[in-house]
């Protein structure tokens, strides 16, 4: 199918971006990297957009050190974000993640704040993001705000993000020395959305287990972290299948789901308790 | 002239030879010509409205809106084409009790399938005619939904076409000596439940075709991707009323067909029809939903199946009862029993048994219909057979290499005729057992397998012999009523320059068929491939012919293409030898000259002939035939199909946590008679294999109870990727068809046939120790989880 | 450059190092853009949602989703197809190895594939067939089975390696 859009301009720069979509009143779509929203125009999910492309904004790309923090800029693309090495460093769940990502065109293409604002459930940033507790900056006509990754996730390709609102960057604090950071996910096919995947990082203050494909939104475990912080890995399995509700879809049913959480959850355990980074 | 295929040395020795595809370099340049590269003047392109329901009387079309709409030119519906177009009924006489009822090109009063055409919009682009069809607006009263094929025949399930009585299509019960004795006797009977998916083609370049009529010419021309020009030719003449002669079929470049374009799309009819509506081009590329929806889809079988084993694992019978559905009409003109009915020949097929029931039976349902698809019912027919002796050697406690060898017919048998009643002229099951084996080194791997368990990774070993049916005579389709050719032309002609011209009437669709033909014209004549140009894929050029399905270009196509050159070099060598005033028969073409046959001395290059015959003739004696021109056509009689076989074997590990199987390696050794090009042989089977592997691990189409199709996305239908798939070991044995020359049959299938049964006996190898086994395909991580009892509920 | 909202939108770029300008719609992707608006018709439309990599091509240094990627956004881009790496030659071994490894049935996910294996061919350390078939796994192949894919691309890589070595 062909894509049929309302129209396109190219923002000049944030302000621009932001009148723009105000113009457009109500029919505005942020273009960034594109790799999910043209697919959904080809596929006439979605018509008339006002499309408004942000994507040559070099002030809204790269990995910047912030001191304690690191700060990305939405555009920051998936091939830049898994090479960059800072992230490497700092965020590797990030540089993980990215392999798990479709396929090299697509990375080469595809931003962290387009994965973001896109919030597929079955998405790998996301859950990164609510694994690590960042924090998403968001500018809007009435200025700018932050979200915590927690709350920013609302529901199926839904998020925080109001009508005219633009993500500008993540931020999110540095990884600590001898803090682990793993993501294990089951696909069918080497680029496939996961039929589950987990994040799991194991820090001086506590785990936090974050689940991608298993429900509406990303989903922070929190059940499994507090087993994990005081108990044993079955504890956490345990209380891990009681806090998902996964779908059943044409890959996967819930109970299967809700199975391979545990799995991954063991696997993510051993590889830390591996000594693997 | 004889040619000494044993001789490797012999002159223009190109059969047999590896070498290059002449379309191939085209072809990594992007400058392939394939049907949405071609732009006509006044083309205009047309986009469907289809049906969003299962089941659905339509009540009411309105196409005001759709017709107001920019670059919109014309709107048709189903009634509007039912006017200049006849409907067709996919029935075949020798399939008796075959049923379907009239078809048209687009739905008229009732749509029985999700995406069946309603509504055409004609418009300046596609993304024009789409805007139109949007604002299309088509009442549908919603009628009771058909999908599921076991409660199809039920009597309080509607019928799906009241004319026709019940939803039964078509039922074939076949037997041979005496089933219920021999399972009543037997030591073990052992019996399964197999269940295979229904898949799609997913061909990378979708349906596409671009018909211009031409009313001052009163000619059809079709620009289609098909694997059957002059049964599209036929086609469309007959329903749109044109003389046969006036349909010229033009199939250029195919993007993958595997079956998928062999077949009369509903929208691709109503694409020409609709040209000779408006009197220009129309342009119809289907997009990737109206693929998934719309082409054929195969293989959605549910089987329950026995086999009986004496003692000592001799196979006394089979016992198979095969249902499918097939959507709501049968498909023209080919049908869509063939695939039930394949399974019926096919089951047994390696092994020498006495008893043998075999039932299928094919229903109506409101899904998209479904029809012959690459190696059609061989893999369903081999997963069965393979899977029952795969299980009866675990009962008996015998291995699995063991008791095929105890059952397959030996090497020195034929011919045979099998208890399904199909005449083998020769194979090579043991040989090819033997070539695999060693290939594959068994008894290691068998170490490797009991290793790797002490460490708790569950490997498994699959093997599966098959017979493929390949180079078809009438009695597959003709013989039904079907103007389905199975005979094939070829015309070869010397040029002045002593170039050679070779117009096939089968037909290239990437598998290699000009590469195929050139080397054997080649060598038939006596010139280099490089001399030889291919036409392929011209109703108005090629001689007559089927064009390429079943496994028949090569044994076939290839056939008529030898005896064509052959007969232009006896040709040559008559003018050669009054030119040269010299003894015919010490004359030999080799590389371009005629030369001396007991030396090889050069006498005459080919050009200098030509140059004689086509501007000289006068020099020659007045009554010479000068003709540098033959046609020759060839057709099978001796057997209605040239039988070939194979085994193949996998090797996986199944991950029993995830449910998850990795495929480690893959092999085959397969006997197709004569190889002509032995890389395009083994490509064809490697990619066949991946096609195969696909059906055992990934690909699988679903509807929901209202026949909602939910997977209609390339994300969502998973066919096999390049990360997941094995490096295949490809070996051959060649057992020559005495019916030809050529020897050669058909190779296009076997990888598709023998795959899923060989990963469906690994992935059972490797659960046997753990109680599990599994033979609902595909193989999905959960349903391995689910046979082992780590989900249950 | 406008900046307010075009239904159509004028662009210049390069494609295959010749300038080219076009008012193009607003929603018109690259792939139909090369094969509709400039007769470039190498690479092919399949899906149209991003998952063959049938109308993979080279925007920038980078190989991209050609039906990803709208027309409109390319204002002032580099665009490479496979018949502008064929003029250029750049490709050249690889298709040399392509062609001599029958590594292409019906062609169609051909210029694509090249496109998507070209980015690997001067990665160091070599990549192994597994990280291969990794890269290439966002491009249908329906017609080998992958297999002749990799053995091209394979040897292709030892053959630039062994040149850069000389």
């Amino acid at each position: 199918m062909k894509a049929q859009a309302g129209g396109y301009v190219r923002a000049t720069d944030v302000s621009h971006a932001l009148r723009m979509l105000a113009e457009a009143d109500g029919a505005g779509r942020v273009l960034a990297g594109g790799q999910s929203l043209i697919a959904a125009m080809n596929m006439r999910l979605s018509t008339g957009d006002m499309l408004v492309d942000i994507s040559r904004l070099a002030e809204l790309s790269g990995v910047t050190d912030d001191g304690d923090c690191l700060r990305i800029g939405a555009l920051t693309r998936h091939v830049d974000i898994g090479r960059d090495p800072l992230i490497r460093r700092f965020a590797p769940l990030l540089s993980e993640a990215v392999d798990h990502i479709a396929h090299a065109a697509i990375r080469n293409r595809g931003t962290i704040g387009g994965a973001l604002a896109h919030a597929d459930p079955a998405a790998e940033f996301p859950a990164a993001i609510l694994c690590l507790d960042a924090t998403l900056h968001i500018q809007g006509p009435d200025g700018t705000r932050s979200v915590a990754a927690g709350d920013f996730f609302v529901d199926v390709f839904t998020t925080d993000l109001q009508e005219g609102e633009i993500l500008i960057a993540i931020t999110l604090r540095k990884c600590a020395q001898g803090e682990h950071q793993v993501l294990e996910e089951v696909a069918r096919r080497s680029g496939d959305y996961a039929l589950a995947g987990l994040c799991l990082i194991r820090r001086s203050s506590g785990h936090r287990v974050a689940l991608l494909s298993v429900g509406a939104t990303p989903v922070l475990a929190t059940g499994a972290m507090a087993a994990l912080d005081t108990g044993t890995v079955d504890e956490a399995v345990a209380a891990l299948k009681t806090e998902i509700d996964p779908p059943s879809d044409t890959q996967a049913s819930a109970s299967y789901r809700k199975h391979l959480a545990g799995v991954l959850l063991r696997r993510a355990v051993a590889r830390i308790e591996g000594g693997q980074p | 002239m004889t040619l000494n295929f044993g001789n490797p040395n012999r002159p223009n020795s190109y059969i047999g030879k590896t070498v290059p595809r002449p379309n191939a370099p085209k072809l990594v340049e992007g400058r392939g010509r394939y049907v949405d590269d071609i732009t006509l003047p006044r083309m205009v392109h047309v986009a469907f409205v289809r049906s969003p329901f299962a089941h659905a009387r339509i009540t009411g079309i309105d196409t005001t809106e759709a017709e107001a709409a920019r670059g919109v030119l014309r709107v048709f519906t189903g009634a509007d084409l039912a006017a200049v177009c006849t409907p067709w009924v996919g029935v075949l006489a020798h399939l008796k009790g075959l049923k379907s009822p009239p078809e048209h090109p687009m739905a008229v009063d009732r749509a029985c399938w999700v995406g069946e055409p309603v509504v055409a919009v004609v418009a300046t682009s596609r993304a024009a005619a789409e805007d139109g069809a949007a604002l299309v607006d088509v009442d549908y009263d919603p009628l009771p939904v058909v999908t599921d094929m076991m409660t199809a025949l039920d009597k309080d399930t509607p019928v799906l076409h009241p004319e026709m009585g019940d939803n039964l299509a078509f039922r074939r019960q076949h037997e041979e000596g005496d089933t219920d004795k021999a399972f009543a006797t037997a030591h073990k009977v052992v019996s399964a439940r197999f269940t295979t998916a229904r898949h799609t083609g997913v061909t990378l370049e979708p349906r596409s075709i671009l018909v211009d009529w031409n009313p001052a010419d009163g000619q059809m021309t079709a620009y289609h991707a098909t694997q059957a020009p002059h049964m599209i030719q036929t086609v469309l003449a007959k329903h749109l009323d044109l003389p046969e002669g006036r349909v010229r079929v033009i199939c250029g470049d195919v993007g993958g067909s595997y079956g998928i374009k062999v077949h009369v799309y509903p929208d691709e009819v109503a694409t020409a029809a609709i040209a000779k509506v408006m009197g220009r081009p129309v342009k119809f590329i289907a997009d990737r939903l109206e693929s998934f929806t719309t082409d054929i889809h195969a293989r959605d079988h549910q089987i329950e199946a026995k086999i009986a084993v004496d003692e000592t694992g001799k196979i006394l019978g089979f016992d198979v009862d095969d249902w499918t559905a097939i959507g709501a009409y049968s498909v023209y003109p080919r049908t869509s029993a063939m695939e039930g009915n394949q399974v019926v020949n096919l089951c047994g097929g390696p092994y020498d048994f006495a008893n043998y029931r075999a039932s299928t039976t094919v229903v109506f349902q409101n899904k998209t219909p479904t029809c012959q698809y690459r190696a059609v019912g061989h893999p369903i027919a081999v997963a069965i057979t393979e899977g029952l002796v795969d299980m009866a050697a675990a009962e008996l406690g015998i291995d699995p290499v063991e008791i095929r060898r105890r059952n397959m017919y030996a090497d020195d048998a034929y011919p045979v005729t099998s208890p399904a009643k199909m005449r083998f002229e020769g194979l090579s099951h043991h040989a090819s057992m033997d070539k695999l084996l060693s290939l594959m080194d068994y008894d290691a791997l068998r170490v490797d397998q009991a290793e790797a368990r002490k460490r708790g990774v569950h490997r498994g070993i699959g093997i599966a012999s098959f017979i493929e049916l390949t180079n078809p005579s009438p009695f597959m389709y003709g013989i039904g009523g079907a103007r389905i050719s199975a005979q094939d032309g070829c015309t070869v002609r010397m040029d002045p320059d002593g170039s050679i011209v070779a117009l096939s009437g089968v037909t290239e669709q990437g598998q290699g068929t000009e590469a195929m033909l050139s080397q054997i014209v080649a060598e038939g004549v006596g010139v280099s491939p490089s001399k030889v140009r291919i036409i392929t894929g011209d109703t108005q050029v090629t001689p007559y012919g089927g064009g390429t399905w079943a496994s028949r270009g090569a044994g076939i196509g290839g056939e008529a293409a030898l005896r064509s050159a052959m007969a232009l070099r006896d040709s040559i060598l008559d003018v050669a030898a009054a030119m040269l005033q010299s003894d015919k028969s010490k004359l030999d073409i080799r590389d371009g000259e005629v030369v001396d046959a007991d030396t090889g001395a050069s006498r005459m290059p080919l050009e200098e002939l030509g140059r004689i015959v086509y501007f000289r003739g006068d020099t020659l004696p007045k009554d010479l035939p000068r003709e540098l021109v033959q046609t020759r056509h060839y057709i099978t009689s001796e057997y209605p199909f040239a039988f070939t076989n194979g085994v193949q074997a996998s090797y996986l590990e199944v991950d029993t946590d995830t449910g998850i199987v990795t495929l480690l390696k893959h092999w085959c050794v397969e006997d197709c008679g004569r190889i002509i090009n032995p890389q395009l042989v083994d490509e064809q089977i490697r990619g066949g294999i991946v096609q195969g592997l696909g059906g055992a691990l990934f690909e699988e189409i679903h509807y929901d109870a209202e026949g909602q199709l939910l997977n209609g996305s390339m994300a969502d239908y998973l066919v096999p990727m390049a990360a997941e798939m094995p490096d295949m070991i490809i070996g051959h044995v060649e057992t020559p068809t005495k019916e030809s020359t050529l020897g050669a049959k058909g190779a296009g299938e076997a990888g598709t046939a023998g795959a899923p049964a060989a990963v469906m006996n690994a992935i059972n190898d490797a659960l046997r120790p753990l109680g599990a086994q599994v033979t609902h395909m595909p193989f999905t991580p959960e349903r391995i989880l689910r046979a082992l009892g780590t989900i249950d509920d | 450059m406008s900046d307010s909202f075009r239904a159509k939108v004028d662009i210049a770029l390069t494609v295959n190092g010749e300038p080219v300008e076009a008012r193009v719609p607003a929603g018109r992707h690259l792939i139909d853009f090369l094969r509709l608006d400039l007769g470039l018709t190498g690479a092919h439309a399949s899906c149209e949602h991003g998952v063959c990599g049938a109308c993979t091509v080279r925007v920038d240094g980078d190989a991209v989703r050609g039906c990803l990627t709208l027309a409109a956004q390319l204002d002032g881009s580099e665009v490479w197809t496979v018949e502008g790496l064929s003029d250029t030659a750049e490709i050249r071994v690889l298709q040399d190895a392509f062609v001599a490894r029958n590594a292409l049935q019906c062609g169609f996910c051909t210029p694509g594939m090249l496109v998507a294996a070209q980015e690997l061919l001067h990665r160091r350390p070599i990549p192994d067939r597994a990280a291969i078939r990794e890269h290439l796994s966002g491009n249908y192949c329906r017609c080998t089975g992958y297999e002749a894919i990799v053995d091209a691309v394979e040897d292709t890589l030892r053959k630039c390696a062994d040149e850069d070595m000389a």
